[in-house]
């Protein structure tokens, strides 16, 4: 028996605006959980690395506690675990405009927030220490060194490995699909289970995932660019 | 003798078990020019780096302006902005231009306008005589340059007080003078400085007093003339015959 491709399954019936709900479902998902996942990791990144003991040690549990846990776990925990510990409007709020959307957004979110928070260290742990004195010694304060000199440094130096992880942040999306995310792998399933034709439904899905991702890459070597410091080592793209 | 700027009484400092000042006292007055000198290690970068409190003291009191650094709650972001400091390695912001990092304080502490800061900052590069390189980044300035822009982005703040630590150490020679001369017009224009400097020139043409330092403590303060042409210790005496013969 030899397999009948029959990629014309791909654009009949509802397929294709089944793969486009797909696609933005994971566009939106991923963006949202970018921005908290930023957010989480410049915080928790610099707080590893200022002189007060307290702070250290509650960005490095921020980071220990998330990165090591499985994504998948920390799905079904935002989803099936937090809801209930909400107060009962919020709940029914929450309900009724897609739960799993937003439990999937905090799981990828805090998940890889922590992950970023590495990479972030990283860049600011690499900055000579006599760049924080001669802020402060102008008269800045330790957050404002931080936040004009310290970080802005520490960013366009993390371009390439924040580009990695932000990949994985769009790709590790697809496990959303397990609390019923209606994203691009859980539409190419669903194009699978009504048609019976499961490399056509695969291979939408990966040519979309690919071209996503070669697209936020090449965006991203833009930035890499635009940002670059001079005077550094600067190649790639 | 005019007011007291700088006082240090009986200081102590550790790095851990290391004990790097000892028992330091030293009176600093407005308009003075001090040159601190000294054997590698002997405490005379950590002494200047006290002063901004970039280091803690452990005893003994220090005040500057006025202002004990050991009273709770005394604000160094506040100080700081009345004591600027210049470092041996520059310390330029490599992401900003050298017109930005002029800027940045004046913006961001102060609250000038930016119109009136980019003003007061090109007028600032003029003085270190380096007005055409504003929009150059310090990769593409020399290092001279680039030590320039660093003391017109401490001047910036208007400053009562200026910290050097070894400025000139990592120039090549034929860029030393340059910014000599730029410290020397700060001095005639009364700046109260303080530079940790083995620029012996320097301190015989612009200081009012030289500080020598060894193993943690002030061995040695004489004025200029008095300090080259006779050390009193011998200490200093084997420190100058070394840098001096060469």
């Amino acid at each position: 028996m030899t397999y009948q491709f029959q990629w014309s399954v791909l654009w009949s019936g509802q397929s294709g605006s089944w793969l486009l709900q797909g696609v933005l479902t994971t566009l939106g998902i991923s963006a949202l959980a970018w921005v908290l996942a930023a957010a989480l990791g410049i915080l928790s990144g610099a707080l590893r690395t200022v002189p007060w003991r307290s702070l250290r040690a509650a960005a490095s549990f921020y980071v220990e506690f998330f990165r090591n846990v499985p994504l998948l776990v920390w799905m079904f925990f935002w989803y099936f675990g937090v809801p209930p510990l909400l107060p009962r409007p919020a709940q029914e709020w929450l309900f009724n405009h897609g739960a799993e959307f937003w439990a999937g957004t905090f799981a990828l979110g805090v998940y890889h927030g922590a992950r970023m928070s590495e990479v972030i260290r990283s860049g600011i742990q690499s900055i000579p220490r006599t760049q924080f004195e001669a802020s402060v010694a102008m008269g800045l304060t330790t957050f404002q060194a931080y936040r004009l000199v310290i970080v802005p440094i520490a960013l366009r130096l993390i371009v390439p490995p924040a580009t990695n992880e932000s990949l994985n942040l769009l790709k590790n999306s697809s496990v959303a699909l397990t609390i019923s995310v209606a994203e691009l792998t859980f539409q190419t399933r669903q194009i699978e289970t009504y048609t019976a034709k499961a490399i056509e439904a695969l291979t939408a899905g990966t040519l979309i995932y690919l071209v996503l991702c070669v697209s936020i890459a090449s965006v991203m070597g833009w930035v890499e660019r635009r940002v670059r410091i001079p005077g550094l080592i600067a190649r790639g793209g | 003798m005019s007011e007291p700027v700088i006082e240090f009484e009986a200081v102590d400092k550790w790095f851990g078990q290391l004990h790097v000042l000892r028992a330091i006292d030293l009176v600093v007055a407005a308009g003075e020019v001090v040159v601190v000198c000294g054997p590698s290690g002997s405490g005379k970068s950590t002494l200047i780096r006290c002063v901004n409190g970039l280091e803690a003291i452990q005893g003994g009191e220090l005040r500057v302006l006025g202002e004990s650094l050991t009273r709770p709650g005394v604000s160094m972001p506040a100080l700081r902005t009345r004591v600027g400091m210049v470092f041996q390695s520059f310390n330029l912001f490599p992401h900003m231009t050298a017109l930005e990092n002029v800027m940045l304080a004046p913006v961001r502490v102060k609250g000038l306008g930016r119109a009136e800061a980019e003003r007061a900052a090109r007028a600032l590069l003029e003085r270190v005589r380096i007005p055409d390189k504003a929009e150059a980044y310090p990769a593409n300035l020399s290092g001279g340059q680039q030590q320039r822009v660093a003391i017109a982005r401490a001047l910036a703040m208007q400053p009562r007080i200026m910290l050097f630590d070894e400025p000139t150490s990592a120039l090549d020679p034929e860029m030393i003078n340059e910014v000599l001369d730029v410290m020397t017009d700060l001095a005639r224009e009364g700046m109260t400085m303080m530079v940790v400097s083995h620029e012996m020139g320097f301190a015989r043409r612009v200081a009012h007093r030289v500080v020598f330092m060894d193993g943690g403590s002030i061995v040695e303060e004489a004025a200029p003339e008095a300090f080259f042409a006779a050390a009193k210790s011998d200490r200093a005496k084997e420190f100058l015959s070394k840098i001096l013969t060469h």
